[in-house]
Order: structure tokens, then C-alpha cells, then sequence
């Protein structure tokens, strides 16, 4: 697929290209979080219920924000406090409707009442990303203000009394998730995948730690894989070599997997990042659009469940789903979210990517200038560019803001090196060296 | 086999029986003229069960001039020739028409689709049967030299057995006598009435609705087949993937695959129970705590195999035996008793046919011939004949990783392989395992559409011996798709041009120019 010849002189300068895309994520959180919970809205669609994982990035969102001075500081610790109180005060039971239990979280809450929406599973991986941001906003406002130390205090207990080790089941890994009506659910983290974060996390524990051989016994799932030339720690949809990595510094930090393969997960993840690329130049299903400025294949939404023909080609399109290269699904659908979020790692082919596609595909940009999902080559009714995600969506929005601060100033990777249960249980994986 | 499972397999016997490849068929592996013959002196080998193993054993022996005797108490050919790899892959093949004529567009061709003649399709099984089971056939083996016997088995003592009032003295003996399918633990299904992966093929009429329980290679095979040939089907699945055993990726793409034929698939859910009304049955399923119910026309259920040790008279010739695990052999595959040794199905982890013929050989050598061959010096391959296929040799990278062993595994999509382009047959990969830092193949995975093929080059290999970089110089014929063998070699080559060789190669051709 030719694609157009990327405009030579940029209308804005880099730096205020991303300061744009950064603010304009950050307003999410500042849209989409109710005042009285301090809950994150999964998505921006009328009635989504709250994500806890978006609103443990929204945390962190919230430092960058008053860094930037997008918000004040005062205003941050006050988002911030509202959440933590709500959590601290909420119900933790095996209610079917409660907010958790075991000082995890399910999945999906309500917005107003914060009682479990959906039916979901508590989830280990999304408690994961909420208790990063809690320890992230708690190593932040380190300051003598009331709200501050109210801050501390509340991540802390929240933290001792997340039970991670229940959540193993008694088998050799941590689960997925557990429900009131059924139990454990049927899956464990077999294979690389974002939960080295929920591992960190767990073995970094003063009350109820993960036991050190269960990160080992995870790692001797992980594959490491020659592809299109890259030696990587391989995993399909591009955000799993993301999500860690929004509060983890692993610049020289290596586990024993990564020791022995004489890398580590900071220079995997700018493979991951160049092996997207290539395989949207090899565009090995013709889909309209993909280039080396042009990539970035990742869960999400999608444009839905459609067989079409055209011509001589199948074109089978999904609703949201884990996209992934390069053996699928690969429906055509782009989240332009997910290049930026691998800002830090190779910026040399991120940042054209983002302009590039912002130039050529602008409706990929909604009316606040927040990125969304695209699929150029859905050209259902007409529409000119094809399929574009009807909503954002808060854990596309936050690695935006996150990504590009870590970029300029690692500041949230800073503040959780300092992290004293976090640099505890990287220590109990195994990782050393670097900050370290 | 318990004596109920016995009389279905007679009365299956009985109910193929009709039409003119089905009688060849069946007068080639049970003759229903049969005579035994009147056994005398002693066998230099007893092979208990005409299966593969028990046919390859007493063909090897016969053929090398040994006096040898093949007891069977149901039909020559065992599970693979009757009920098991041929009828599956007959079937199979006709399957993977539907699905290439209805694919026909993708290639230009406007085909119109078509549907199976499913009466057409399973007369093509039993004539495929019927010609194959020739190989297996009791007149081929009388003439070369073996002494067939239908009946019943059963040790009387160390060396010695009885076939239906016959005794038979063995200076060796293999027990081959193979595996039946184990009886789902569903409640209700045996009451509706289920088909099992055996008796699926007994099948005159194609049903319209039927649900698949299980997710594995059998499970997976008959789905796929018989959706393609117009049922609709819908597979439960326990596991959160299909073929647990195989690494995430192939899996996925299977389910892909499956999805894309249009089978409802159930992953991660449980069947509870099954009810019948008049010819319908409903399945009740739990995933994840929530329940839901499908209603077909036929089940098909299967948990597995067991080992057929029932009415061998196994302890009055001390042989150890486990009624799940089956025959206990050493690494030689000699039982309790050093006169008896034992092949196939009736030892665990050796459910192939292929592992049957293998284990076969090995059992042989060793009870005949001074033999030390192991059964843990076996390379074996395997493959799931779905579509597309899924093969696989030697150690899953997960496994080595367990074992402290650092590995490498070189990946090549096929949609990146011109021949699998140019086939349209572009979902797959191949995936070689190396141990890192030589390049010793320690394993591999092929998913592609003629998976099953390509893997022997890779087996080869591994059991030459041949390293993965020679694989980078055997010239392979363009276009392939056996050619991503070679690509995968070609970038561990590639990985070899280290930063300092690739200074003095930079160096050196700037010297020669």
C-alpha cells in the first residue's frame, strides 16, 4: 500500500505536538472521574461504569498533571484523596455485589456507588495497575500538608491489605481473577505479559507476599523468539509491552531471564515497538494504511464482528478484541494510542509515526484531540477514512500522558525507584543491577 | 474393554457391515470363515492384539523367519485402520473440499460452494478402509508366516496363554492390546446416548446440530470436519484454549480458524449434564458460574483413553499393571515378567499410531534380539489434522526452560513464505527451538496447512543429529512451504554475524573492491 508523502514542514513543533497529545489525554481524567469516588470511567461512552485500572493510572495521571500544571498540586491530592478514602471506606467482602475483597478489586465498578458492575471478575492484573498508581501518588505527594500525609497513610493500609498470595489459589502462579458465583477463574499469567508490574507488586509485599518462586515459575513460561530479525520476549498486542512499563523503570535493570539473554525489558519493548513496524511494511493483509509511519496493533475496540468481500480478499473485521501480530487478530483496526505510549522506547520511529498518522488520518483525533482507535480500511457508508472509535477509552488515555512524561522527564519512573515495596519485590524476581 | 464395550464394538462390527467395501473391509481384518490354527511348539513371539503394534511386531518377526503368533479378539488394524486415523483423515480430506470450494473466491474461482453427499463421503471411508486394511489383512499375514488367532487372551502362566481353550507357549510376548475410549463422567449423557471419537464413523446420517465435548486434537479434527461437511457444531471446551498442550499461539490460531468456519465455540466452560427429548439433547454448560444451555441432534464425548488390560490374565503371568496407566514397562519396554514386554497403546504417553510402530520395533529388538534400544531416546513427532495443521517434535520451550536449559526459538510466519502466499494458505508459522547459543534443535512447532509433512524434516534432523545451521544450507525447491524450515535456519544464521564479524566482513569487501 502506497501511503502519502508525510507534509515536510511540521505546522507545530514536536515539543508542542506532544504537549497537545498530553494535555488532551489528561482531560479525560478530568471528564470522565466522579467527584464523589474518585473513579475512573472505563470509557467516555454515556453510562460506562468505572475501571479500577483507569482510575489507578488516572493517579498517576494526576502527578503528571500537576507537574505540568495542567491542574494544581492542591487539586491533584484532593482527586487523588477522594479516591483512596473511597477505596479505604468501600465494601470488602465476597458480597456479589461489594467493591472487593481480600483488598483487591473487581474489574468494573459503578460510578456513583462503586459496588462491582458488570458482573466482572476481580481482577489481579487491573488491581495491579491501581495500586501502581496509589504507590506512585503516594511517593509523589510527599509533602507536610494534611492531604498529603492523609494520602500516605491511605495508600499504605490499602497496600497491606491486598492479599496478592490468595490470589494464587494455591497453585504455582497468580490467577486472573476470581468471582463470588464460581471461584478462581480458569486461567493463571502463562507467558510474558504485563503482569510483571502485579508480580512487583505482590512479592514487594510486608503482609501477604507472593513467594519469590512464583515469578520463576511465571518467567519459565516466557518465550524468547527470533522474529523479522529481532531477538525479543515476544507477546502480540503491542500494550503488554507497555503497561509495566508506565510505572517501572527497566533501563539496566534485569531479571534472570533477561540476564541470561543479555537484555532487558526497556530495550525488549523497543524491539516490540520496531517489530510493529516492520510488520505493518510487510502489511501482510493488505489492509489500507499500514507503513512504517503507520502502525500499532494492540487490544481494543474494533470496528465489529463483519465478514466482508471485496474482490478476491475475506475481509473479516472484530469488535474488541486482542489484536496482535504477526498471527492475528489483525483486522486493520490502529491504535495510534499505543505508538505514543512507546514513546520512551524509540522515539526516533514513534514520534514521525504520531505526526504522520495525526496528518494523514486526523479523524483519529476526536474534538478534545485525544487519539482513538482508526480503521482506514473499513470504508462502511461512506465515510471517508473508514471506522473510527466512537469513544475513548481511560487506560488508552493514561499510557498517553504517562508515556510521553516518562519520555521527557521520567518522572513517574523516578518516583517508584524510590518505591520501597516496589524496589523489594523487583528485588525478590530476581532483577539487579542499574538503579538498582 | 468391559464386556458392554465389547458388544458395542461387535455390533459396530455388525453395523458396518453393510454395502460392498464395508464386507471387504471386514474380510480382510475378522474373515468370519476364520480358523484358528492349532497352535504347536513354541512361539519365538506372542503378540497379543492386531493393532499396529501388534501388526508391525509380528510381521518383523515373521519376516526375519521367526515363528510367531497374532491374537486378536475383534478386527486386524486396530483402532487407526477402523476407528481411528483412517476414517478421521478420510473423512478429513472431504471436509477440506467444503471448505476450499467455499473458500473458491479468495483464488478467482466462483465455485457456488457445494454441499457434502455425506452418504458419498462415508462410502469413500470404507472403501479407503478397505484397501488399506489389505496391509493389515489376515490372509497377508498368513502368508508370511504368521499364525492368526481371533479370540480372547489370557496368560495363564510365564510363558504360556490361552486363546479360547488353545494354549499357546511364547518364548517372548508382546502385549499390543491397544486402548478404548473412557466413558465421559457427564451426568446424563449415557442415558441420552452419545458418540464417542470411535463411533462418531458409524454415523449413516449427518446430524444437523451435533455438540463436540473437548477441545483436543480428536476433538478439534472431528468439530472442524464435521462442520465443514455441514453440521452445525458447537465445542465445549474446559481449558481456556484448545490443545492445552501446545504453545499459546498455535492455539489461538486454531481458534481463529474454528471461528472463522463458524463453529460456536465454548472455551473455558464445563458440560454439567445432558437430557434427551425424542431425538434432541441438551447440553447444560457452566463458564465461569454462569450457565447456558445448546441443544443438538447428536454428543460427541470423549475423556480420553484407557489401557485394555481387562481379561489379559496379566498376574498369572506377573505383569504390573495400573487400570488408568496401564502396562508397566522399563526404558526397554520390558514388563515385570522379562519374557513379556509391551508396545502401543497399552503403555502411557504412547497413544500415536506412529509411537504404536516405534514402540513396537524397540519391544522386538530387545526381546529378540539382544536389543537395547530406549524408549526415551525417541524423537516423536505428532500433528493435530485440523486446518490448519498443528505438528510438533521434541521439547516445548516451556518444558526446557523448566529444566534450566536457555533456549531460543526462531519464528517465520507463513503469511512471510512466497509458496504459502501464493496457496492462500498464510495462517501459521514456523517455530524452531534452539538451544541458545549452539545450534542444536531441541524442538519444534508447525502450524500450517500441511503441518503434518513438514515436520518430518525437522524430525530428521533432530534425530541425525544435524544442527540447525546445516538446515540454513539444504537447498530446498522454491516455491515451498517447507521453504520456512530454511528461512528460520537462515536467521539463526543470521544471528551468527556478530557486530566485530560483521566489522572484518565490512572491512574485507571494502579491501576487494
Amino acid at each position: 500500500m502506497s501511503s502519502p508523502v508525510r507534509p515536510e514542514v511540521p505546522a507545530i513543533s514536536d515539543e508542542a505536538f506532544l504537549d497537545a497529545l498530553q494535555q488532551a489525554s489528561f482531560g479525560y481524567f478530568l471528564r470522565h472521574a466522579n467527584p464523589d469516588t474518585g473513579l475512573v470511567a472505563d470509557t467516555s461512552a454515556p453510562g460506562s461504569p468505572a475501571s479500577i485500572a483507569a482510575a489507578g493510572m488516572g493517579l498517576g495521571v494526576y502527578v503528571v498533571g500537576a507537574e505540568r500544571n495542567f491542574i494544581t498540586r492542591a487539586d491533584a491530592a484532593h482527586r487523588t484523596l477522594t479516591l483512596l478514602r473511597f477505596l479505604a471506606e468501600s465494601e470488602q467482602s465476597d458480597a456479589a455485589n461489594a467493591t472487593g475483597v481480600h483488598g483487591l478489586y473487581y474489574h468494573f465498578l459503578e460510578m456513583d456507588s462503586g459496588r462491582r458492575a458488570w458482573g466482572s471478575e476481580l481482577s489481579t492484573i487491573d488491581t495491579a495497575l491501581l495500586f501502581a498508581g496509589i504507590l506512585a501518588a503516594a511517593a509523589y505527594f510527599a509533602g507536610d500538608a494534611s492531604a498529603e500525609q492523609e494520602i500516605r497513610t491511605l495508600a499504605d493500609t490499602l497496600y497491606r491489605r491486598a492479599d496478592w498470595r490468595w490470589a494464587m489459589d494455591g497453585s504455582a502462579m497468580v490467577k486472573h481473577g476470581w468471582k463470588p458465583e464460581f471461584g478462581f477463574l480458569n486461567y493463571g499469567w502463562e507467558g510474558y505479559s504485563e503482569a510483571i508490574i502485579l508480580y512487583a507488586l505482590g512479592l514487594g509485599s510486608p503482609t501477604h507476599p507472593l513467594p519469590p518462586p512464583s515469578y520463576r515459575e511465571w518467567n519459565a513460561t516466557f518465550q524468547w523468539e527470533n522474529l523479522y530479525g529481532w531477538d525479543l520476549l515476544y507477546s502480540g498486542p503491542l500494550f503488554i509491552h507497555q503497561f509495566s512499563h508506565l510505572w517501572l523503570d527497566f533501563r539496566g535493570i534485569r531479571d534472570e531471564f533477561m540476564r541470561e539473554k543479555r537484555c532487558d525489558y526497556f530495550e525488549n519493548s523497543r524491539r516490540a515497538s520496531y517489530v510493529q513496524q516492520h510488520y505493518a511494511v510487510l502489511n501482510p493483509k493488505q489492509w489500507t494504511g499500514y507503513s512504517r509511519h503507520c502502525w500499532g496493533i494492540s487490544a481494543g475496540e474494533g470496528p465489529g464482528f463483519v465478514t466482508r468481500r471485496e474482490g478476491s480478499l475475506e475481509r473479516r473485521y472484530f469488535d474488541y478484541t486482542a489484536r496482535a501480530l504477526p498471527y492475528g487478530p489483525d483486522d486493520g483496526t490502529l491504535a495510534p494510542w499505543v505508538v505514543a505510549a512507546s514513546l520512551p522506547f524509540a522515539p526516533e520511529i514513534v514520534l514521525p509515526s504520531l505526526r504522520y498518522m495525526s496528518d494523514v488520518y486526523p479523524q483519529m483525533s476526536d474534538e478534545q484531540n485525544r487519539l482513538r482507535s482508526f480503521n482506514p480500511s473499513v470504508a462502511a457508508d461512506g465515510v471517508a477514512g473508514g471506522w473510527v472509535a466512537e469513544h475513548s477509552v481511560g487506560i488508552e488515555q493514561a499510557p498517553i500522558v504517562l508515556m510521553i512524561e516518562n519520555h521527557r522527564s521520567s518522572l513517574i519512573w523516578r518516583l517508584l525507584r524510590r518505591c520501597g515495596p516496589l524496589v523489594r519485590g523487583l528485588g525478590h524476581a530476581g532483577f539487579r543491577g542499574g538503579w538498582l | 474393554m468391559n464386556a458392554s464395550e465389547q458388544g458395542a464394538a461387535s455390533a459396530r462390527i455388525a453395523l458396518r457391515a453393510a454395502g460392498p467395501f464395508a464386507t471387504r473391509l471386514d474380510a480382510n481384518v475378522r474373515p468370519r470363515a476364520w480358523r484358528n490354527p492349532a497352535p504347536s511348539g513354541r512361539y519365538n513371539l506372542v503378540a497379543i492384539g492386531g493393532g499396529t503394534a501388534g501388526l508391525i511386531g509380528a510381521s518383523i518377526v515373521a519376516t526375519l523367519g521367526g515363528k510367531v503368533a497374532l491374537i486378536e479378539r475383534e478386527a486386524l488394524g486396530g483402532d487407526c485402520l477402523n476407528t481411528g486415523c483412517v476414517p478421521s483423515k478420510a473423512i478429513i480430506r472431504s471436509s477440506r473440499i467444503c471448505a476450499e470450494l467455499r473458500d473458491s473466491y479468495l483464488l478467482g474461482v466462483e465455485s457456488g460452494g457445494r454441499h457434502a453427499d455425506f452418504a458419498a463421503v462415508m462410502e469413500r471411508v470404507r472403501r479407503i478402509q478397505a484397501r488399506i486394511s489389505q496391509k493389515d489383512s489376515a490372509d497377508r499375514l498368513q502368508s508370511l508366516g504368521v499364525d492368526v488367532y481371533f479370540g480372547n487372551a489370557r496368560f495363564t502362566g510365564k510363558d504360556s496363554l490361552d486363546v479360547d481353550g488353545r494354549c499357546l507357549r511364547f518364548r517372548r510376548a508382546l502385549i499390543a492390546s491397544g486402548s478404548h475410549p473412557v466413558i465421559p463422567s457427564i451426568e446424563g449423557l449415557v442415558a441420552a446416548g452419545y458418540l464417542n471419537n470411535e463411533t462418531v464413523f458409524d454415523l449413516m446420517h449427518l446430524p444437523r446440530r451435533l455438540l463436540v465435548v473437548g477441545g483436543g486434537p480428536l476433538g478439534c479434527e472431528l468439530a472442524q470436519a464435521f462442520h465443514r461437511l455441514g453440521s452445525h457444531v458447537t465445542i465445549v471446551q474446559r481449558e481456556p484454549q484448545f490443545l492445552p498442550q501446545e504453545e499459546r499461539d498455535a492455539a489461538q490460531i486454531l481458534s481463529e480458524a474454528l471461528a472463522r468456519d463458524g463453529l460456536t465455540i465454548h472455551l473455558n466452560t464445563q458440560v454439567v449434564k445432558v437430557t434427551r427429548a425424542g431425538d434432541e439433547r441438551t447440553a447444560h454448560m457452566v463458564c465461569a458460574g454462569k450457565e447456558s444451555t445448546v441443544t443438538v441432534d447428536e454428543v460427541v464425548a470423549g475423556a480420553g483413553r484407557a489401557p485394555n488390560v481387562d481379561g489379559l490374565g496379566l498376574e498369572a503371568a506377573n505383569v504390573d499393571y495400573d487400570d488408568e496407566r496401564g502396562v508397566a514397562v522399563d526404558d526397554f519396554l520390558r514388563t515385570s515378567n522379562p519374557r513379556i514386554y509391551a508396545a502401543g497403546d497399552i503403555i502411557e504417553d504412547s497413544r500415536y499410531t506412529h509411537m504404536s510402530e516405534a514402540t513396537a520395533r524397540i519391544a522386538v529388538q530387545n526381546a529378540l534380539f539382544f536389543g537395547r534400544k530406549r524408549l526415551s531416546s525417541l524423537t516423536v513427532p505428532w500433528c493435530t489434522y485440523t486446518d490448519p495443521e498443528i505438528a510438533h517434535v521434541g521439547m516445548y520451550t516451556r518444558d526446557a526452560r523448566k529444566r534450566g536449559i536457555p533456549v531460543k526459538t526462531f519464528s517465520i510466519p507463513m503469511n512471510n513464505v512466497d509458496r504459502a502466499i501464493a496457496d492462500g494458505e498464510e495462517d501459521g508459522f514456523v517455530k524452531v527451538t534452539i538451544k541458545d547459543g549452539t545450534d542444536r534443535i531441541l524442538g519444534a512447532t508447525i502450524v500450517a496447512r500441511h503441518a503434518g509433512e513438514m515436520i518430518n524434516e525437522i524430525t530428521l534432523a533432530m534425530v541425525a543429529g544435524v544442527g540447525f545451521k546445516t538446515l540454513s544450507n539444504v537447498i530446498h525447491t522454491y516455491p515451498t512451504q517447507a521453504e520456512a524450515i530454511r528461512h528460520a535456519a537462515d536467521a539463526y544464521q543470521r544471528t551468527r554475524l556478530t557486530p566485530l564479524l560483521k566489522r572484518v566482513t565490512t572491512r574485507w569487501l571494502a579491501w576487494n573492491r
